[in-house]
């Protein structure tokens, strides 16, 4: 079977010998929305940097039928959408418009078929309107819906979030939540808000100490409290 | 220290200029070999750093403050050559943006702050730190005189430019300018010494190792070497005999009054059917007066018959 | 560098001190009693509608450049032509809509280094016009001299009104292709990009650490109330102090660099700067060029031929 993303056997740790990752594996399904979840230092963001090989551990990772390696990097950056944490690490341009089409230019499109990327990408997010404005200048939550335009203008397969409702104030949170209900996308989302899970993703993957220590449905997963406490999660 | 354009004449400004860019392209180049791809981030970054971190500032005494111009930091955080590229960053936008130093005397600025400042940070640092064996005390005290040193040895720069100018004479600017900034260099080490034992504490692998670049940094250790050389014997030279940098004040006035013949067409040309000078000059003045007026005016009007559309 | 800032018993309202030295603001922040103001002020542009905001940034900056050059290469004693620049300058300033006051108020900020130029005046030889001694000294005022100090303060009066009109009326990303235009290579034009862009964030990143800085060191309200004593420890301990707060700034820096470079990694990025083809000037806009530049070239020669 096709799988969207499959990882077997991640093993990988950091420079000073802190080992992150202690033989993760798991598959997902293309179109299935997964969430991430477990303490900070868990192993999470280490786990979604390597979706796309910006790190590179020990074990095997295959991004829609391919295997990560070298000569599929380019393609497979394409194909996973990363949304980072902190959107002003994502809106790196002047305006909204340059970053949205950073990946379309790099993927070496022709310039009308990256203007209409732009455009679509932004209109998928709400933010037709804002293409000419200077990122500084944008509210936190317009930030969060520009960073994963930035992604959608490349027509990833896969999308993986990191955090996407942390700092965002109330009504921006549940606008994001609308709105990533709203994309058709295979979604891998490390986050500590369990009631977007809840709503918003039918499986759950937690990691903790570099493992998986419980992958299943997200309902079954929720009403067993001694699991979530075990590994410093609280029920919403 | 940021010379605004007007104290240069055209000729020192387009040297420095062509000085700053040969330097800067070299720099460029050796950068994009050092750091590869993650040049432009790691140093637009620094670059956003180094000129948020020029605001802030603490204040000496009676109303007056301090700040960091930060050129030996970098030198000290990234080595040199990428140094030479953030302060160029730096101090470019300063000038484009904020008008703090002309764009045409750019070349200069750049000159003094990005590349001499850089270069004599390298060579005081470098040496010091190797000379204190990487003892902890001797990052700090190699800190503050590359810091020092850079803002002293620039600004002798800097004097030295507007008297080459003919703007102020040597024996007026090289005190003035050195006597200011021996001062403000104290800040400047103050203020870096504090930046570094923060990040001594903190990030001990990003200062504590011995200068950061000792690859091709002979070259800049060099170049270091030799501006100080220069600069600090030329200076009280100059200054002791102004005549002489006025002498090549002079010679560069003859160099650009060497091209007046090419367009002395018509000689003694004033205006036409006047004969005396004085008046045709004060005509030209009533003249010009009257144009300015009737620009100044038209716009005026033009602006505001436009607005209502507008 | 230390620049100086007279911040004395009549301040000026913080606003104006922003707008003349955005420099400034830090230092503003953390007194205490007063209000925080948000960092926009840093951005000199003055989004308006007229003619010269309009009119594209690269031909813009070429007819700064080649204003502040003409400046430059105009002979000493060309009065006349220097009030056709001036006339020049000040159209720009009218039609822009920023306004005479406003740009004449920013120029202002250059005037201090014109104490550089003020020896001019005491040592050009030339007819006395004026004697007085000053200490040991006796200074004569030549009449030479002080119209080769006026000479160079009008030249730098004039320049600075041009870079002030280019950027009140430009927008960074316009100045950014500008420098393209121009061939300033691309690799040096996205770092001043990612410097604008990332000089708001690291600049409130800086606010909130004066804060910090302000709510735990105690200063005392009026100096009355501690007479004597100076707020805030000693010049090496204050020095430190901000010297830490540039280290941290810096790691900061170096952090967000590496998280950007991991971003930009992301989506495709390989180490080529890559950007689309500017658009070629619109026919207006060349004509607009052709026009200054002649205009400014007339005034050269002019210069030249009259007074050179």
């Amino acid at each position: 079977m096709h799988h969207s993303i499959e990882v077997k056997d991640l093993t990988f740790s950091y420079p000073d010998g802190h080992p992150a990752l202690r033989g993760v594996s798991f598959s997902i399904a293309a179109g299935e929305k997964v969430a991430l979840v477990g303490p900070n230092r868990a192993g999470k963001s280490t786990l979604l940097l390597h979706l796309n090989g910006i790190l590179r551990g020990q074990g095997a990772i295959a991004v829609c039928g391919q295997p990560l390696s070298e000569a599929t990097l380019g393609a497979i950056r394409s194909a996973v959408g990363m949304v980072f944490q902190d959107p002003d690490d994502q809106l790196f341009s002047l305006t909204v418009f340059d970053d949205v089409a950073f990946g379309p230019v790099y993927q070496g499109l022709p310039e009308a078929e990256v203007r209409g990327r732009v455009e679509r990408a932004l209109a998928e997010v709400g933010m037709s309107d804002r293409a000419t404005r200077v990122s500084h200048h944008l509210s936190g939550g317009e930030k969060k819906r520009i960073a994963i335009a930035t992604v959608l203008s490349m027509q990833p397969e896969i999308l993986a979030l990191d955090e996407p409702t942390s700092g965002l104030d109330p009504r921006a949170r549940r606008g994001l939540i609308r709105l990533l209900g709203e994309l058709p996308m295979t979604m891998l989302v490390s986050t500590h808000d369990l009631r977007m899970v809840r709503e918003l993703l039918p499986r759950t993957i937690i990691l903790d100490g570099g493992l998986i220590v419980a992958d299943g449905p997200t309902a079954e997963l929720l009403r067993d409290p001694d699991l979530l406490h075990a590994h410093g999660l609280e029920l919403p | 220290m940021h010379i605004p354009d007007g104290f240069l004449s055209t000729l020192v400004a387009i040297i420095f200029w062509v000085s700053s860019i040969v330097g800067l392209a070299y720099a460029l180049r050796r950068t994009g070999k050092d750091l590869g791809e993650r040049q432009v981030p790691l140093m637009g970054v620094l670059a956003a750093a180094i000129f948020a971190g020029q605001m802030l500032n603490f204040s000496v005494t009676g109303g007056t403050s301090g700040h960091l111009l930060g050129a030996a930091l970098a030198t000290i955080l990234v080595g040199p050559w990428p140094a030479v590229v953030v302060m160029t960053t730096v101090v470019s936008v300063q000038a484009l943006v904020f008008q703090d130093g002309g764009l045409l005397a750019l070349g200069a600025n750049l000159f003094n702050m990005a590349i001499i400042g850089v270069a004599v940070s390298y060579f005081v640092y470098a040496s010091l730190r190797r000379m204190t064996r990487g003892a902890s005390w001797g990052l700090f005290a190699s800190g503050f005189a590359a810091a020092w040193s850079s803002i002293f040895i620039a600004s002798l720069a800097a004097a030295l430019q507007l008297a080459l100018s003919g703007t102020t004479p040597a024996n007026l600017a090289v005190p003035a300018m050195g006597g200011i900034h021996a001062l403000i260099g104290v800040g400047e080490g103050l203020i870096t010494v504090g930046a570094l034992a923060f990040l001594y504490a903190t990030r001990r692998e990003m200062v504590g190792a011995a200068p950061a670049a000792a690859k091709g940094g002979r070259g800049v250790w060099a170049l270091g070497l030799g501006i100080a050389l220069l600069l600090s014997v030329l200076s009280p030279l100059a200054s002791a005999h102004p005549d002489g940098l006025e002498w090549v004040a002079e010679q560069e006035g003859f160099l650009e009054a060497a091209r007046t013949p090419l367009f002395n067409l018509i000689p003694d040309y004033v205006l036409p059917g006047v004969s005396n000078e004085a008046l045709a000059t004060i005509l030209a003045g009533i003249l010009g007066t009257l144009i300015v007026f009737g620009v100044v005016v038209a716009v005026a009007y033009l602006r505001r018959s436009g607005k209502p559309a507008a | 560098m230390l620049s100086l800032i007279f911040a004395g018993a009549g301040s000026p309202p913080l606003e104006s001190l922003l707008r003349a030295n955005p420099r400034a603001l830090l230092g503003a922040v953390v007194r205490p009693g007063r209000p925080l103001v948000h960092i926009h002020f840093l951005d000199p542009y003055r989004p308006l509608a007229s003619p010269v905001h309009d009119l594209d940034g690269r031909v813009k900056f070429i007819l700064a450049v080649a204003f502040i050059l003409t400046v430059s290469l105009t002979p000493f004693g060309a009065w006349p032509v220097y009030l056709l620049l001036w006339s020049i300058a000040l159209s720009a300033e009218i039609l822009s809509g920023l306004g005479v006051g406003y740009v004449l108020r920013r120029a202002a900020l250059a005037l201090p280094f014109v104490l550089a130029a003020i020896p001019l005046a005491f040592t050009t030889p030339g007819t006395p016009w004026l004697e007085f001694p000053l200490g040991p000294w006796q200074l004569t005022l030549t009449l030479d001299g002080l119209l080769r100090f006026a000479n160079v303060a009008v030249k730098s009066w004039l320049s600075v009104q041009a870079a002030i009109v280019l950027a009140s009326s430009t927008e960074f990303r316009d100045l950014l292709l500008a420098m393209r235009a121009v061939r300033i290579p691309r690799l040096l034009v996205a770092m001043f990009g990612l410097m604008w862009r990332y000089l708001f964030v690291l600049v409130d990143e800086a606010v909130r650490l004066m804060r910090a800085r302000s709510a735990r060191s105690g200063i005392a309200r009026r100096p009355a109330d501690a007479p004597g004593r100076r707020p805030g420890g000693s010049l090496a301990w204050r020095a430190k102090v901000a010297g830490g707060m540039a280290g941290n700034l810096f790691l900061r820096a170096v952090d967000r660099s590496d998280r950007i470079y991991v971003a930009m990694l992301s989506r495709g990025y390989d180490g080529e700067v890559r950007s689309f083809a500017t658009q070629p000037v619109p026919p207006g806009a060349r004509v607009t060029l052709w026009i200054g530049l002649a205009l400014l070239g007339l005034l050269w020669l002019g210069g030249i031929l009259v007074w050179g």
